[in-house]
């Protein structure tokens, strides 16, 4: 029952492209990687970063823009090492407040017209300090069932690419195609036509917010099951990364106008960037401005198309 | 009196100083339609955001059925059965048709909701206009400003769960050309006939006394005549709007026409531009120095793709200044303040000199000059030009969008049908104002729907599917061969 529009097919284009741009050449500089285990190893850390750019398209979607989902990541990744295996109840009890946090900002923000980039940037650096706190040191341990789960080797599909697809289509599903879905994506496009039609824009942010704050937390689980510990800086460039993903996946930062398979292609994308410079041997030194290259060009690439469809 | 459907008892409104609405009581019948008619500001949009429950009244009460409501709300008026479609289109721009109609209506949901939505819509859009052309699955943003005022009437028509009791149409045609808008026209009054009620607000009289069995006339706030049509001409209601004689506005300045169209025809010197338009039935678009040209046509037939054009490939080597439609999507600044949209235009012939040029620093007395120079001009309604731009009511806001052409030094002024929701007696002192700047040598391309303001035109072009199918000067205007000529006949 997954249908996908004309117009989400044309948005769809560019982050296809683009991923298959870092693909092809890596498959052939070395063929070895179009296998099984090199897919897997290629998309091993996809879905922690899939999940954190599906939050902040949850953000993105309300006209709002999240720069605490990398330090939110890590915080939930240190209570899932150092809370979970021993204090469950404990652990869960701090994961549902955060997501209540979440909410609650979505809340403030609205209720109080803030500009959502300064609430959360605050907000970034409470939840760092909450994660020094609990995780002075590198170290913890991740509950033997979570590393199952990811650890977990399907037959004939790399699992990451199982779990991708599950997520894109879940997610299409309930943002793109539930008419609930539908009308949290209209809370972003006009506000005006919410309220006049019986709506609440506050609900709405209330749940886009809680959502994002579950997928951080879910983005947190995955990443610490492939890592086995974590640290309180552990996930920090997912916020940057994350905004990208879902820009280079269709989204706009404002309007409402997002697509959750084309964000969770733009994830994949930035992920493998890194492992596409390292095989064309170049120095660590260099990947990262060098990502942020192919960024700048694959966003370039993007509004010119836009402006020769107009 | 026994049939009354709805209520409203002694209604205020205040936003801040502003006095909105002050004791409103007006009694909408079933089947009857309510004609509202008043100036900009006057109160209209205010009191039917009321009645569709989107402001809470400061006093008074809502009935419905003869039972009070309270906490009157929208999702209340809902299920009641009244809706309103707004002057301001409320759509989400980034949905689909569709998807904007399970918005409208939050009964569509569950597995196939998108199946009812598509046929609902459709068949509806079928209903009202006939031909529209209007897929339901295109992105609401990609569709004209016609195609979206035809989609918001055709979603608060749809029945989903809830009857449709009482409609509140707030300018439905001011997007709309006259045969759509005929079209709508017809079918609200069959719709009548079956019991719905209707309140619908109009510059437009004409259409006021097409439909409406009744008319209530607001002024400052305040409803001051409540008759049967029948009962009213189109001088009575001028008077209760608050002019003096429509005829004599319209003599004056028709006659401040004919001299200043004298004038500016020995003014005329030569042409300011030539378009080729190859392939088209009149292969030029001609546009002489001070002359105000009228494009005329079906609504998006091409006419503003030609200003754009125009705009865009003549800026650099003419002054040009662009009045927008469509104020909400490309006219005002939201955030700014009332001065600072109208002098946008002009800032670079604010600022200071010497240096202070250079750098472009902004001399604020000069600007503040010019703000309440255009605020008496064009009467701006409102106590502060430094007010936030949406504080004023929409023909205002047009104002200012006109101000701001006017005020520039701009000598090519491209207008893209700007008297939307305006008010009769500010569209005069317009037409006048446009003539008097032509017979100072400025020039005018005036793209408008409604075929009345062609006669304030030197000459109109007609355009049909991207080409000009007439051009006809203004002594020789008749509207038949206009409307022939909107449906591509040639002439």
């Amino acid at each position: 029952m997954m249908r996908i529009s004309r117009t989400e097919i044309q948005t769809l284009l560019l982050p296809f492209f683009s991923l298959a741009a870092v693909l092809v050449p890596i498959f052939w500089i070395n063929p070895n990687t179009m296998s099984y285990f090199g897919l897997g190893l290629l998309l091993s850390l996809a879905v922690p970063m899939i999940l954190a750019t599906l939050a902040q398209l949850c953000i993105i979607t309300v006209n709002d823009l999240d720069l605490s989902i990398g330090a939110f990541v890590s915080l939930a990744a240190c209570i899932a090492v150092t809370w979970l295996p021993q204090q469950p109840l404990l652990a869960i009890a701090a994961l549902i407040a955060c997501v209540i946090i979440y909410a609650a900002v979505g809340v403030l923000v609205e209720m109080f017209n803030l500009p959502s980039i300064v609430v959360t940037l605050g907000l970034s650096f409470v939840w760092s300090g909450w994660a020094l706190v609990l995780m002075p040191t590198p170290g913890g341990v991740t509950p033997q069932w979570l590393q199952d789960v990811m650890n977990f080797a399907m037959p004939v599909i790399p699992t990451p690419i199982i779990y991708s697809l599950l997520i894109a289509t879940l997610a299409h599903w309930y943002l793109m195609r539930s008419s609930r879905g539908v009308r949290l994506r209209g809370a972003g496009g006009s506000p005006k036509a919410i309220l006049r039609s019986g709506g609440s824009v506050l609900k709405s942010k209330a749940i886009m917010y809680a959502l994002a704050g579950l997928l951080g937390i879910l983005s947190a689980l995955t990443l610490v099951g492939l890592t086995t510990s974590a640290d309180a800086n552990i996930a920090q460039r997912y916020t940057l990364v994350s905004i990208a993903a879902v820009i280079l996946g269709g989204g706009n930062f404002v309007g409402g106008r997002v697509s959750p398979i084309g964000a969770v292609l733009g994830a994949m994308t930035l992920g493998i960037a890194a492992s596409f410079l390292s095989f064309l041997s170049i120095a660590p030194k260099w990947q990262v401005g060098l990502q942020g290259a192919i960024l700048i060009v694959v966003l370039s690439l993007r509004a010119l198309l836009a402006r020769r469809g107009a | 009196m026994s049939n009354v459907l709805c209520s409203l008892s002694n209604i205020a409104k205040s936003f801040g100083p502003v006095r909105a609405l002050q004791t409103v009581s007006l009694a909408i019948d079933a089947g009857q339609c309510w004609g509202l008619v008043g100036h900009n500001g006057a109160g209209k949009s205010t009191l039917m955001n009321v009645l569709a429950g989107v402001f809470a009244p400061d006093q008074g009460q809502i009935l419905i059925d003869g039972v009070a409501l309270p906490a009157y709300t929208p999702q209340l008026a809902y299920r009641h059965g009244v809706r309103c479609v707004f002057q301001e289109l409320s759509l989400c721009l980034n949905l689909s048709v569709a998807e904007n109609l399970c918005v409208f209506h939050p009964a569509l949901r569950g597995w196939g909701w998108r199946k009812r939505a598509r046929a609902l819509i459709a068949a509806q859009l079928d209903e009202i206009f006939g031909e529209h052309g209007i897929d339901a699955d295109r992105s609401v943003g990609e569709l004209t400003l016609t195609q979206r005022q035809m989609v918001e009437i055709a979603c608060a028509f749809t029945v989903v769960d809830q009857p449709l009791r009482l409609l509140i149409l707030d300018e439905p045609t001011s997007s709309l050309d006259a045969v759509t808008a005929r079209k709508l026209t017809g079918f609200i009054q069959r719709r009548l006939q079956a019991g719905l009620s209707v309140v619908f607000i109009s510059h437009m009289l004409g259409e006021i006394f097409d439909c409406c069995t009744d008319i209530a006339v607001m002024r400052d706030g305040q409803l001051v005549l409540q008759q049967v049509a029948a009962k009213l001409d189109r001088a009575a209601l001028v008077q209760a709007m608050g002019h003096a004689d429509q005829d004599k506005i319209e003599s004056a300045a028709s006659s401040a026409t004919r001299q200043a169209c004298g004038t500016s025809a020995a003014i005329a010197a030569g042409l300011l531009l030539d378009v080729a338009m190859p392939g088209s039935p009149v292969p030029h678009l001609r546009i002489p120095r001070g002359q105000v040209i009228g494009l005329s046509g079906l609504a998006g037939q091409g006419q503003t793709e030609m200003l754009v054009k125009l705009f865009t490939e003549h800026r650099a080597a003419i002054r040009t200044a662009f009045v927008a439609g469509d104020r909400v999507k490309d006219g005002n600044f939201p955030l700014w303040s009332i001065a600072d949209n109208l002098s946008l235009r002009s800032l670079p012939a604010l600022t200071k000199a010497g240096i202070r040029r250079w750098l472009g620093v902004i001399d604020r007395d000069r600007e503040a000059a010019l703000a309440k120079d255009w605020h008496q001009r064009v009467d701006i309604r409102t106590q502060d030009m430094h007010n936030n731009i949406l504080s004023l009511s929409g023909g205002n806001q047009q104002k200012v969008l006109f101000a701001r052409a006017l005020s520039s030094d701009a000598e090519l002024i491209l207008m893209d049908d700007p008297m939307r929701g305006v008010d009769f007696a500010t569209k005069v002192d317009m037409y006048r104002l446009i003539r008097a700047e032509a017979a100072q040598g400025r020039t005018f391309i005036w793209y408008t729907t409604e075929n009345d303001e062609l006669a304030y035109c030197d000459k109109t072009y007609v355009f049909y599917q991207q080409q000009i199918t007439l051009d006809i000067a203004r002594d020789d205007l008749s509207e038949e061969r206009v409307i022939a000529a909107s449906f591509g006949a040639l002439a």
